[in-house]
């Protein structure tokens, strides 16, 4: 098979609020930043994708006003995904493995400040039984969280042991992932008190405090892909992908083993991540409770770094947040900071629809 | 060069409303009309489970599902969640917590409120049952919520016809999100000039074209415009068609033109109507000027200057 890299990456400041920028305004230094990062200019790309969302933006066909950042006339091979950036990423991986293109721009870019985030995210529920009811999104979570709670103990026989899931931990996660980020210049947000002082906090919506839930704010992300030896040529160490597969599960959440992602498992065993172990993951959980199902599923050992870059918890912008996770992973390795990584990124309530890549650098 | 000033970024509620009209095939229409009639319809699969809310297509097998079943109106809560600041649309306006229940007969749970007076009152694996609305017309709002129930369990899923008379095929799911609208910086450049009945457009660095409106790139390069470029206020008609329907809330009479405009000084037209004049005379070349709507904020259309019209070369590149 043809081999295929993220050769670049580049993202925004993530922020609450940018509403001094139009969606385009925001994007275009991030396009830049990849692009500048590999030498090339946006007419020089081969196919180029992107990801992004109507409901956010209150707009039909809001992607179109974004493609004035890329160059779109005289005419490009484009396509675009309203989801996460991370599947405009897997869209792209295919057509590299085609062999029709040699480099992809991927980038998608969301701006929850414009409206109510928790109101907008129920208009991708189910529109006969569920959507009336209007369940936000952080409600949606918490029932998965207390789930897991009433779980108590997570087991998978087999592999990196058991995983207890209590408020203590889930404060652990947070508590965690915004440490972390004090070393992102993009975070949102940075640095936390300890998990004991968290949970002297009120609950937002119980079992989720604050800390439990990513913030809402603004942010692009791009990356460029190439292929073979035109990878190499761009960049010193590329961050080769070595497997990516994407699953979802049944749209109603009643169906659903809440406190299990049946779908990443298995988007994560056809990736080949169970193949040998790796030493990185960036795993997109916007919740901390979704964070311990994820590294259960996954197999996370207490060796894998997890997250490092404070993850969705310290910055998780609509459409960008998944694509981010790849980027960090792949920048992880084109520092030469991770050998073997593994990227996740998901949409949807409670972890619906999962996406896993395994990203390796070469030995140098 | 005009140096580009920095301007307070413009802002306006947006809201975007809007009926989605749904159509029910059998299965949902059974369960929706079931509801209005106070009676909970599931869906029993080919390996025997009950699916309550009853879907068509089986998620794990994707059989195709009709064999209706009857549950009870009581269950148990398989997980929860507390919400103490109840938002707009949602089942109750007094705090209250997010319930899974599985229905007594059923295999799988439905999303609903539960009423109780506080979280310490909910817990998972408690009793509850349905609460009706009073009036009721088919829709999963005819539950109005759950509410504790400390009664013994339901029986088993009993066969069920899913005939009702007058049964619904359709809901109506009124959605409506507020945003507010901000521009970006270009376009709240462009604007804030339009109001001085001065119009700016953006030059690109690198291909020297000056685009209007300015989004604030160059779609051709793919680079930002930064250098603002005050073009018109006249200008030609490149290209136009004549309108003969007649839109809904636009009080103007048809048949009329609408125009691309090749503003002087830019070099990518913008669109507008175009006045004072018969429709049938309008044409190519024409040159045109701004006439101001009544607030100023911008042109209300366009009308001829009484130059001579416009030679073809020197639009033919913004046709």
């Amino acid at each position: 098979m043809r081999e295929v890299a993220i050769v670049a990456f580049g993202q925004s400041d993530h922020r609450r609020d940018t509403a001094e920028t139009s969606e385009v305004e925001m994007l275009m230094p991030v396009l830049h930043q990849a692009l500048d990062a590999v030498g090339l200019r946006a007419g020089e790309i081969d196919f180029t994708c992107s990801g992004s969302c109507d409901y956010l933006a209150g707009r039909a066909f809001s992607f179109t006003m974004a493609l004035d950042g890329v160059g779109a006339w005289p005419p490009i091979s484009e396509s675009h995904v309203e989801m996460d950036g991370a599947w405009a990423l897997y869209e792209a991986w295919t057509r590299l493995l085609t062999g029709e293109a040699e480099t992809a721009l991927v980038y998608s870019y969301g701006k929850s400040s414009p409206g109510d985030l928790r109101e907008v995210l129920t208009r991708q529920l189910d529109p006969y039984y569920v959507a009336p009811l209007w369940p936000d999104s952080v409600s949606l979570a918490a029932l998965q969280a207390q789930a897991l709670l009433d779980a108590e103990v997570t087991r998978d026989r087999g592999g990196p042991g058991d995983i207890v899931a209590d408020e203590r931990a889930l404060a652990g996660v947070a508590a965690r992932s915004r440490t972390a980020a004090e070393g992102n210049p993009h975070a949102q947000l940075a640095g936390s008190p300890p998990p004991e002082t968290l949970l002297d906090e009120p609950y937002l919506v119980r079992p989720l405090r604050r800390h439990d839930c990513p913030p809402v704010g603004d942010g692009a992300a791009a990356v460029v892909l190439a292929a073979g030896d035109t990878a190499r040529r761009l960049c010193r160490r590329p961050a080769w992908i070595r497997g990516m597969d994407h699953r979802t599960e049944a749209h109603s959440l009643g169906v659903r083993d809440l406190t299990r992602s049946p779908s990443s498992r298995l988007a994560a065993e056809r990736a080949g991540a169970f193949e040998a172990p790796v030493d990185l993951a960036e795993l997109h959980a916007p919740f901390t409770s979704q964070e311990l199902i994820l590294r259960r599923e996954l197999r996370l050992g207490a060796d894998v770094r997890v997250n490092p870059s404070g993850g969705a918890l310290a910055a998780n912008p609509m459409m960008a947040a998944g694509l981010i996770r790849l980027g960090e992973a792949a920048a992880a390795i084109h520092r030469g900071a991770a050998d073997r990584a593994l990227a996740h990124a998901t949409s949807g309530p409670c972890l619906q629809q999962n996406l896993v890549a395994v990203l390796e650098g070469e030995a140098s | 060069m005009t140096p580009a000033p920095s301007p307070e970024v413009l802002q306006a509620p947006l809201v975007v409303e809007f009926p989605f009209t749904r159509s029910l095939g059998p299965v949902q229409s059974a369960f929706l009309t079931g509801l209005r009639e106070h009676t909970v319809l599931g869906v029993r699969t080919t390996d025997g489970r009950v699916l309550v809310p009853p879907v068509e297509y089986d998620p794990v097998t994707a059989d195709e599902l009709a064999d209706l079943v009857e549950v009870a109106p009581t269950g148990t809560v398989t997980t929860w969640a507390w919400n103490p600041s109840p938002r707009r649309g949602q089942p109750l306006g007094t705090p209250f917590a997010w319930v899974l229940v599985r229905l007594d007969g059923a295999d799988t749970a439905l999303l609903h409120a539960l009423d109780a007076p506080g979280p310490d009152a909910v817990r998972t694996g408690m009793r509850v049952r349905i609460r009706w609305a009073a009036e009721r017309e088919g829709a999963i709002t005819d539950i109005a919520c759950f509410e504790p129930y400390d009664g013994a369990e339901g029986g088993e899923a009993v066969p069920h016809r899913g005939a009702f008379t007058d049964p619904v095929s359709g809901i109506v799911a009124p959605a409506r999100l507020d945003y507010t609208y901000a521009p970006g910086r270009a376009q709240s450049r462009y604007l804030r000039a339009l109001a001085d009945h001065t119009t700016y457009g953006e030059r690109c660095p690198s291909c020297r074209k000056v685009y209007v409106p300015p989004r604030g790139a160059c779609p051709t390069c793919g680079v930002a415009t930064e250098e603002q470029v005050e073009v018109g206020p006249r200008g030609t008609v490149t290209t136009f068609c004549i309108v003969n329907i007649k839109a809904r809330n636009l009080d103007i009479e048809v048949p009329y033109v609408y125009a691309h405009i090749a503003l002087d000084g830019a070099d990518l037209a913008l669109h507008a109507r175009i006045g004072g004049i018969p429709y049938d005379e309008v044409r190519m070349g024409l040159r045109v000027e701004p006439v101001w709507s009544e607030d100023g904020r911008y042109p209300d259309h366009y009308r001829p200057t009484g130059e001579p019209d416009a030679d073809y070369d020197t639009y033919k590149e913004m046709l």
